[in-house]
């Protein structure tokens, strides 16, 4: 094993990645000032109320939120989150194809962006299937035919609660939290996409509205 | 491939900016958003379905599942892979089928798994119901066809009644095993049995009970709250809440030809739905697509002030 010093690697590797200015910076473009950009940020507030909701959740057992009217308040904290979450995401979701936010070598963030989206829907799905009822059940036997159709039936059981709890609650929420992670350091590190040049499109300013 | 829309090359004035209030703010507004919704609308929980409850409401129904499932008349019998090497419900698009290609993996015998083996299990307390078995299972297949199709009769002809019929001598061994299936359901019995077979033990795995009660139980229930696929089931939820409205173009294809009236409609639709969310992962590169927004326009809204200056 070489002398290399493994932790002064990382350091200069995570500086390269990105900056501490770049990450939090106190001045932003002009052209920010928009309501769209906050749908984002209600996006992970979003997430923070269902992990939040969630670890309570999981912490009584699945059987809690059927008995107990504190449960069921808390797992109604958890529904309306889910309400949330999709509903900021996708205005952040259409916002962003609206002003090509994948301008300017913003590719990847796009990318990861789409990822998250597609994660987000297995995440709910699983959880729609974690709650031991009518509900689950019906969700659990219709969509069995879709997944056996393309093979992955036996793999990713619908029918199984124990596999789809523990995917619920443990693999989905670390998905979803990393690529947060990785779409935030990709908005930091290239910045907010700057506005497209107003020199097609054949109308003039005033039409904007 | 043009190449991509150009970006205002102006330079921006920077402002002053907190990122993190913004954050806090955001998180506020929404966790106060929740909390109010919460309270207001709670949330669905329509009690989950179980054999001894379908059992105890429609018990002439419940004869009629299990009595397929014996004589392997049932969906799940001749379901396909990967429950059994059956054609019923085996999907494929030409020579195209993963379903084959995946195999049987959770192997199911309807009659065992669902009759023979839970009243196996019980038998040994039920002296009469372990000489009905030894009878039937030393039967040749026609005879147990026979029995089964006279005790189908009786079934049918109390379809709709609230108690189940009295089993007919034509009937053999066979009008002595369901009643006493049908018993053990009752008593709540069956479920633990089935999650505790040999071939399927755990018990959190209800693939056997779910199996079992996703015919006529389950649909009658899924009917009532409108969850059926025909009926944009997917993004409903029970009672009135919203649902699922993220599936929407996933559950729009179940309601149009030819998705809808092919025997292989969930492959055909993972298939366009896989192809399409491809698209929508890789949109920065796909020609016309990656220029949708300067046709829109609705980018001159969001930068309205810039534009303005």
């Amino acid at each position: 094993m070489s002398n290399k010093n493994l932790t002064g690697s990382l350091r200069r590797w995570t500086s390269r990645v990105i900056t501490a200015e770049e990450l939090l910076p106190e001045e932003l473009p002009e052209y920010t000032r928009s309501f769209v950009y906050l749908f984002g940020a209600c996006t992970l507030g979003a997430f923070v109320c269902l992990i939040a909701s969630g670890i309570t959740l999981a912490l009584f057992g699945p059987g809690w939120w059927h008995a107990s009217s504190v449960g069921h308040f808390v797992n109604s904290i958890h529904f309306w989150s889910v309400q949330c979450f999709f509903f900021f995401m996708v205005l952040h979701l259409w916002s962003q194809f609206a002003m090509a936010a994948w301008r300017g070598g913003r590719n990847l963030t796009w990318v990861v962006g789409a990822l998250l989206f597609v994660c987000s829907i297995l995440a709910a799905f699983t959880g729609y299937l974690s709650q031991q009822n009518l509900d689950s059940q019906w969700i659990s036997v219709q969509g069995k035919d879709a997944m056996n159709a393309v093979g992955i039936g036996a793999f990713f059981n619908l029918l199984n609660f124990g596999q789809m709890y523990s995917i619920h609650i443990a693999v989905m929420p670390a998905v979803i939290a990393a690529l947060i992670t990785v779409h935030l350091i990709l908005v930091r590190r290239k910045g907010l996409v700057p506005p497209l040049a107003d020199d097609e499109g054949g109308k003039g300013d005033a039409d904007a509205g | 491939m043009r190449a991509e829309l150009p970006s205002d090359t102006r330079q921006p004035r920077m402002k002053p900016y907190d990122l993190v209030r913004e954050a806090l703010l955001a998180l506020g507004f929404v966790l106060v958003l929740v909390l109010v919704l919460a309270s207001v609308f709670s949330s669905p929980d329509a009690p989950a379905l179980t054999i001894r409850g379908y059992a105890t409401a429609r018990p002439v129904s419940f004869l009629q599942t299990a009595l397929r499932e014996l004589d392997g008349t049932g969906t799940i019998a001749d379901y396909g892979p990967p429950y059994n090497h059956g054609t019923g419900s085996l999907q494929s698009i030409g020579p195209i089928s993963p379903q084959r290609w995946a195999g049987v993996r959770i192997p199911v015998n309807t009659a065992q798994d669902f009759v023979l083996g839970p009243l196996t299990d019980i038998a040994p307390l039920q002296p009469a119901l372990q000489t009905a078995l030894s009878q039937f299972q030393q039967a040749s297949t026609t005879q147990r066809a026979s029995w089964e199709a006279a005790y189908g009769k009786a079934l049918a002809a109390n379809a709709g009644q609230s108690a189940s019929p009295a089993a007919p001598a034509a009937a053999g061994p066979v009008g002595v095993m369901l009643p006493a299936l049908l018993h053990i359901a009752q008593l709540g019995g069956l479920q633990g049995l089935m999650l505790s077979s040999s071939t399927h033990r755990s018990i959190t795995n209800d693939t056997l009970p779910l199996l079992f009660l996703s015919g006529p139980a389950l649909t009658a229930q899924a009917q009532h709250y409108r969850l059926l696929s025909t009926q944009w089931g997917m993004m409903n939820e029970t009672g009135n809440y919203p649902g699922a409205v993220w599936l929407w173009l996933y559950t729009l294809w179940y309601q149009v030809p030819p998705f809808s009236s092919s025997h292989s409609g969930d492959l055909m639709i993972m298939g366009v739905m896989g192809l399409l969310t491809l698209g929508f992962i890789l949109t920065p590169w796909i020609p016309g697509v990656n220029r949708l927004p300067r046709t829109l326009r609705i980018y001159r809204l969001i930068w309205r002030d810039w534009y303005r200056q």
